[in-house]
C-alpha cells in the first residue's frame, strides 16, 4: 500500500497487501492448489446444478442426522489440513540436521506446530466427535431429533465459521507462532503484536460458543427426550458416555470462552490479566486453560470409549460385560478429569504437596479407565467375535491404548515429569491416546455406523488396507519419538545439532508416510463403497445385528428417525425387541410434528465470522456490523413462528409402505 | 504397571483368537455379563497398585523436590555444611541464557561450569517470556518466568561438557536456545573463574538491556564484573532506571497501597530502550506506562520524566488500607521537590 491514507485504514484496518504472503512460496503453492480445488468443486456443484439441494436439504436442515454428517465431512476436510501440517514438520525434523536449516523458516515452522495442534484438536477431533453424538444419540434413545434442532444448526456453521478463520489465516496474514494453547506472555500484545494470536483467539471463540450451544443441546436431548421405558440405567453405554462428555463441554467450555477473552483484553484495552507487569499473572492462564483443557482430552475420549463398547458388544454376539460399573467408571472418570489439570506444569515450581496430590489423583484417573478396558475384555471373553472392520480398529485401540496409559501414568509421577516434560515422550504419549484412542474409535464408529446413515456398508477391502496403513504408521510414527524423548529431544525443535538423532525422525517421517497412506486408502474406501453401493447395499437397517434402537428404524432412517416412538424394556432395547419377536406396526400411522429447515443459523455464523474477522484485522466498522448483525437476526429470528410443520400421515404410511416391501423382497 | 498391562495385552490377543466366529469349539454366552468376583478383581488390584503407586509418587516427589535443599551430594557422601552451595543465578533470555554468580562477582552468556560434588542453588528467573532450564545430565527441568523466581538444587558428580536447553517453546529463536555445561574439579573451576575475570567486560544495568535484546544463536561470552543488585532487578523487572520495582509495589500494597493518588505514579514510559515500544501494545489501551520508583532523587534524575510531575512526597497518614483518608483529602500531595532533597524511600530496598 503506497500511501497510508486515512479511509483505507479506516476501511481495512492493519490489512494491507503486505498481509498477503505473495513472497513465501510454500504458501503460494498451497494457495493456487487450493484455489483450483475450490474452483472445480463450485463448478461441479453448478454444473451438476447441486446448489438449490446443498442449500434446502443439508445447509439449512435441522435434522440431527445431516448436521451430523456436516460434522463429520467437516472434521475429514479439517484432517487433510491438520495432516498437511504434520507431514510438514516431520520432514522438516528429518531433514533439519547437519547444519542445515530445513527448509521451514522459523517464522513458518512455528505457525505450522500452533495450526496442527489447534485443528487437530478443534476442527477435527471435535467435530469428529460431535458430529458422531449428534448422528447416533437422538437415534439411539428413540427421539426425532434433538431437543433444540435450530440450535443444534447454529453450533454446526460456528464450528465452521472457527475453522474457516484458522483457514484465512494461512492465506490472509499469519497464524499464531505460540503452540497450540498460546501461553502468555509470549501470547501478550508486547510480544506476539501482529495477527496471528487474535486468529487464534477469535477462530476458538466463535468456534467455542458452537461447541457450548451443542453440549448443551445434547444435555437436554438426553435428559428430555428419552423413549417411555428408557430409565437412565437403560441408556445405552454410547449415549451414557455422549451424556458425561456434553456435561464436561458444558462446564468446561465457558472457562476456555472466559481466558480467551481475558486474554482479548489484555491485547485490545491494555488490561493486565496475564502480563509481567503490573500485577498480571501469567501462571494464571496456564491454570485457566488447563482447567479446560484437560477435561477437553476427556470429552474427546469419552464417546469414543462409548463406540467401542458398543462395538464390542456388537460384534461378539453379547451383551456389554459389567455395564453398571461401565456407568460408574463413566461418571467417575468425568468427575475425577477436572481435578488433575495440574499434572500439565508440574514444572512450574507448584512444591511437592501439590506436585504430588495432582500425580496422585491422575494415576487414580487410571483405574476407571481400566477397569473399561477390563469390561470390554470380558465382553469378548466367551463371545462369537465378528471381525469387520470397526472390531478390527477396537482390537488395535485395545492394544495400543494401554500403551498411551502406560505412558501416561509414568508422566503423572512428578519426579518423572521433571525428566519428560515438554520432551517428544509427552508428545508421543498424547498421540498415543488421541491417534490410537480417538481416532481409531472414531474409524470403528464411522464403519460401524456408515451403513445406517447412507444404507449401504464401507468396502471392507479398502478399509482393511487403511486400517493396516494406519496403525502401522503411526507405530512407526510414533515409537521412535518415545525414544527420542527419553534421550531427552525437546518438542517444538526445528533445528537439531547431534547427528545421531536423526535415523529417528527419518523413521518417524517415513511412519507419517504410512499415516498418509491410510489416510489416502480411507478416501479411496469411501469413493469405492459409493460406486459399489448397490452390492453393498443394507436393506435390513440392521446389518451388524445390533443392539441398540438405531438399528430398529431402515438405513438410511427416515427424516422423522421412528414411525412409532419405540416403548422400552430392556437394556440392549432392539436386542430385547428382536429375541421377543417384534413385528413392525403396518398400519394405523399418525401425521408426525417435524421442524423446519431455516438459513438462520447460517447467516448468523457468517455474521459472526465477519465480526472475528473485523476484530483479527482492526476493521472496527466490520466488527461492529458482524456483532450487531448476530444479535439482530437472533432477535428477528424469535419472532418466526412458521418453525414447525407436520409430515401428514399419507406420507408417513408410504414410506413405511416402501420399507415393508423391500423387507419382503429380502425375505 | 507391567503387571497389568501385560496381562491384559496377553488377554486380549488371546481372546481376540480364541473366541473368533470360526472357532465353533469356543464357548459361547451371549447372556453373560456379570461376574462380582471378576468386578471386585478388575477395580481392586489396579486400585492396590494405585496406592502403592501413590504412596511411592507422594515419597518420591517429596525426597526429589527441587526445591529442598541437598542432603547428600553422592549416594555416599553427605553434604558438607561448610561448603557454601554455588550460588546461579539464572536468566532466560530472548533468546539465550544469562548466568550470573554472585558470589564470584562474574556472569556468562550460554555457558555454565560446576565444581565437582559442590551443592548448587539455583535461582532462575526470565526476562520476557516462559523458558524451561534444563540440563539433562544434571537434574530435572524447571520453568524459567519473568518476574518470578523458581529454584532448583543440584550437584554435578561427573566432570565433562553437557548441553543444557530450554525445554519450553518461547519464540523463533528458541532452536538456538542452549548453553555448554560443564563439570570442573575444583582447580579447573577455580581457572575457569579467573579467566573470566580477567577476560571479561563489566555488566551493569545498561549493557544488560542491550544484552535482552533479542538475538538467535547467541555465541559464549563472560563479564569480569557485575551489578550486584541486577539480578534482583531483573527479578523485579526494574531493569529501566527509574521504574519501580515489583517487589516495592507489593511491599506498598500490602501495607494499603497508594490509594487513587497512586496513579499519578503510573507514566507513560519514554525510555530509549523499551521493549514494549519495540514489539506491540494494545490498540485500545493506554500507552505503554510504568510505576516510576520511588526510590532517589539522584536515580530519578536518571530518567528521562521531569521530576515535577514524577516526584510524589507522601506526609503523614499511615499506610494502612482501612486507615486510608478519602483521596480527595488525602495528604498526598504532588509537590516539586528541590534536586538536593533526599525523597522519603517507601520500599523495603
Amino acid at each position: 500500500m503506497p500511501e497510508e491514507s486515512p479511509l483505507l485504514h479506516f476501511i481495512f484496518g492493519r490489512l494491507t497487501l503486505d498481509s498477503l504472503p505473495l513472497h513465501e512460496p510454500i504458501v503460494v503453492a498451497t494457495f493456487a492448489v487450493v484455489a483450483l480445488g475450490a474452483i472445480a468443486v463450485f463448478a461441479a456443484i453448478t454444473y451438476f446444478r447441486l446448489w438449490g439441494y446443498l442449500w434446502h436439504e443439508w445447509f439449512t436442515s435441522v435434522d440431527h442426522k445431516k448436521i451430523g454428517i456436516m460434522y463429520m465431512v467437516l472434521g475429514l476436510v479439517m484432517l487433510l489440513r491438520g495432516f498437511s501440517d504434520a507431514i510438514m514438520m516431520r520432514l522438516q525434523q528429518a531433514i533439519a540436521f547437519n547444519g542445515s536449516q530445513g527448509y521451514l523458516p522459523a517464522h513458518h515452522y512455528d505457525q505450522v506446530f500452533t495450526a496442527h495442534g489447534v485443528i487437530m484438536i478443534f476442527f477435527v477431533a471435535m467435530p469428529f466427535v460431535t458430529g458422531l453424538m449428534n448422528f447416533v444419540v437422538p437415534l439411539q434413545i428413540g427421539a426425532r431429533d434433538v431437543s433444540f434442532p435450530f440450535l443444534n444448526n447454529f453450533s454446526f456453521w460456528m464450528t465452521v465459521g472457527g475453522a474457516i478463520l484458522v483457514m484465512m489465516s494461512l492465506f490472509v496474514g499469519e497464524f499464531a507462532r505460540t503452540g497450540w494453547l498460546a501461553y502468555p506472555p509470549l501470547s501478550d500484545i508486547a510480544y506476539s503484536p501482529d495477527e496471528g494470536v487474535d486468529y487464534y483467539i477469535w477462530a476458538l471463540q466463535v468456534a467455542g460458543i458452537g461447541t457450548t450451544l451443542s453440549g448443551i443441546n445434547l444435555i437436554a436431548t438426553i435428559v428430555k427426550m428419552r423413549a417411555p421405558g428408557m430409565t437412565m440405567m437403560r441408556l445405552p453405554i454410547f449415549t451414557w458416555t455422549a451424556l458425561c462428555t456434553n456435561i464436561l463441554i458444558v462446564a468446561a467450555f465457558p472457562v476456555l470462552t472466559a481466558v480467551l477473552a481475558l486474554l482479548a483484553l489484555d491485547r485490545y484495552v491494555g488490561t493486565n490479566f496475564f502480563t509481567n507487569d503490573f500485577g498480571g499473572s501469567p501462571m494464571m492462564y496456564v491454570n485457566l486453560i488447563w482447567i479446560w483443557g484437560h477435561p477437553e482430552v476427556y470429552i474427546l475420549i469419552l464417546p469414543i470409549f462409548g463406540v467401542f463398547s458398543e462395538v464390542t458388544s456388537t460384534f461378539s454376539g453379547k451383551r456389554l460385560f459389567g455395564y453398571t460399573s461401565m456407568v460408574y467408571a463413566t461418571v467417575v472418570i468425568t468427575i475425577l478429569s477436572y481435578l488433575v489439570w495440574l499434572h500439565h506444569f508440574f514444572t512450574m515450581g507448584s512444591g511437592a504437596s501439590v506436585n504430588s496430590f495432582f500425580g496422585i489423583t491422575t494415576m487414580i484417573i487410571s483405574i476407571p479407565t481400566g477397569a473399561k478396558m477390563f469390561n470390554w475384555l470380558f465382553t469378548m471373553y466367551r463371545g462369537r467375535i465378528r471381525y469387520e472392520l470397526p472390531m478390527l480398529w477396537t482390537v488395535a485401540f485395545m492394544l495400543t491404548f494401554v500403551i498411551g496409559g502406560m505412558s501416561g501414568v509414568l508422566l503423572a509421577v512428578p519426579p518423572a515429569d521433571f525428566v519428560l516434560h515438554n520432551s517428544l515422550f509427552l508428545v508421543a504419549h498424547f498421540h498415543n491416546v488421541i491417534i490410537g484412542g480417538v481416532l481409531f474409535g472414531l474409524f470403528a464408529g464411522i464403519a460401524y455406523w456408515w451403513p445406517k446413515a447412507f444404507g449401504f456398508r464401507l468396502d471392507p477391502f479398502w478399509g482393511r488396507i487403511s486400517f493396516g496403513f494406519w496403525v502401522a504408521g503411526f507405530y512407526l510414527a510414533f515409537m521412535p519419538l518415545y525414544v527420542l524423548g527419553l534421550m531427552g529431544v525437546t518438542r517444538r525443535l526445528r533445528v537439531f545439532d547431534d547427528p545421531s538423532l536423526q535415523v529417528w525422525f527419518v523413521l518417524a517421517a517415513i511412519g507419517a508416510a504410512l499415516i498418509a497412506c491410510g489416510i489416502l486408502a480411507f478416501l479411496i474406501q469411501i469413493g469405492v463403497s459409493i460406486r459399489n453401493r448397490h452390492a453393498l447395499v443394507d436393506t435390513t437397517g440392521d446389518p451388524w445385528d445390533g443392539h441398540t434402537l438405531e438399528w430398529s428404524t431402515s438405513s438410511p432412517p427416515p427424516e422423522y428417525n421412528f414411525a412409532f416412538t419405540p416403548v422400552v424394556h430392556d437394556l440392549d432395547a432392539w436386542w430385547d425387541m428382536k429375541r421377543r419377536g417384534y413385528q413392525r406396526p403396518l398400519s394405523g400411522f399418525n401425521s408426525i410434528h417435524m421442524p423446519k429447515n431455516t438459513p438462520t443459523g447460517l447467516i448468523m455464523a457468517v455474521l459472526a465470522v465477519a465480526c472475528g474477522f473485523g476484530l483479527i484485522w482492526y476493521m472496527w466498522w466490520l466488527a461492529a456490523l458482524g456483532f450487531v448483525g448476530v444479535i439482530a437476526v437472533a432477535l428477528v429470528h424469535t419472532f418466526n413462528y412458521h418453525r414447525d410443520f407436520d409430515i401428514p400421515a399419507g406420507t408417513v404410511a408410504r414410506v413405511e409402505g416402501e420399507r415393508t416391501q423391500l423387507l419382503a423382497s429380502e425375505a | 504397571m507391567l503387571l497389568i498391562i501385560l496381562p491384559v495385552m496377553g488377554f486380549t490377543a488371546w481372546f481376540a483368537w480364541h473366541y473368533r466366529g470360526s472357532n465353533s469349539r469356543a464357548r459361547y454366552e451371549p447372556e453373560w455379563d456379570h461376574s462380582t468376583k471378576l468386578e471386585l478383581l478388575i477395580w481392586g488390584a489396579p486400585l492396590l497398585i494405585i496406592i502403592c503407586l501413590g504412596a511411592l509418587t507422594w515419597m518420591g516427589t517429596h525426597l526429589l523436590d527441587p526445591y529442598r535443599a541437598l542432603a547428600r551430594t553422592a549416594a555416599t557422601n553427605n553434604a558438607d555444611v561448610a561448603v557454601p552451595p554455588l550460588e546461579v543465578d539464572v536468566v532466560a533470555l530472548d533468546w539465550k541464557w544469562l548466568f550470573i554468580l554472585p558470589q564470584y562477582g562474574v556472569a556468562t552468556v550460554n555457558d555454565l561450569a560446576a565444581p565437582l560434588d559442590r551443592p548448587i542453588d539455583f535461582h532462575i528467573t526470565a526476562s520476557s517470556v516462559m523458558n524451561s532450564f534444563y540440563i539433562p545430565a544434571l537434574a530435572g527441568q524447571i520453568y524459567a518466568m519473568p518476574g518470578m523466581e523458581t529454584k532448583l538444587h543440584a550437584v554435578m558428580n561427573t566432570a565433562g561438557t553437557f548441553e543444557g536447553i530450554s525445554a519450553n517453546y518461547s519464540g523463533a529463536g528458541f532452536s538456538g536456545m542452549h548453553f555448554r555445561f560443564r563439570g570442573l574439579s575444583q582447580p579447573d573451576f577455580d581457572n575457569w573463574i579467573a579467566d573470566l575475570k580477567k577476560s571479561g567486560g563489566a555488566l551493569g544495568r545498561s549493557q544488560y538491556l542491550e544484552l535482552e535484546t533479542p538475538t538467535e544463536n547467541e555465541p559464549i561470552h563472560a563479564y569480569g564484573t557485575v551489578d550486584p543488585l541486577l539480578y534482583k532487578a531483573i527479578l523485579n523487572l526494574c531493569v529501566e532506571p527509574g521504574k519501580m520495582c515489583s517487589s516495592d509495589m507489593m511491599a506498598i500494597d500490602v501495607r494499603g497501597g497508594l490509594g487513587l493518588e497512586g496513579v499519578n505514579a503510573v507514566l507513560p514510559r519514554e525510555l530509549a530502550y523499551d521493549k514494549y515500544v519495540r514489539r506491540g501494545s494494545a490498540v485500545f489501551g493506554p500507552a505503554p506506562q510504568y510505576v516510576v520508583g520511588i526510590c532517589s532523587v539522584a536515580e530519578l534524575g536518571n530518567t528521562s520524566t521531569s521530576p515535577a510531575v514524577a516526584v510524589t512526597q507522601i506526609q503523614g497518614a499511615p499506610l494502612l488500607g482501612a486507615g486510608l483518608r478519602p483521596p480527595f483529602r488525602s495528604a498526598i500531595h504532588e509537590t516539586a521537590i528541590p534536586a538536593d532533597a533526599p525523597a522519603r524511600r517507601t520500599s523495603n530496598s
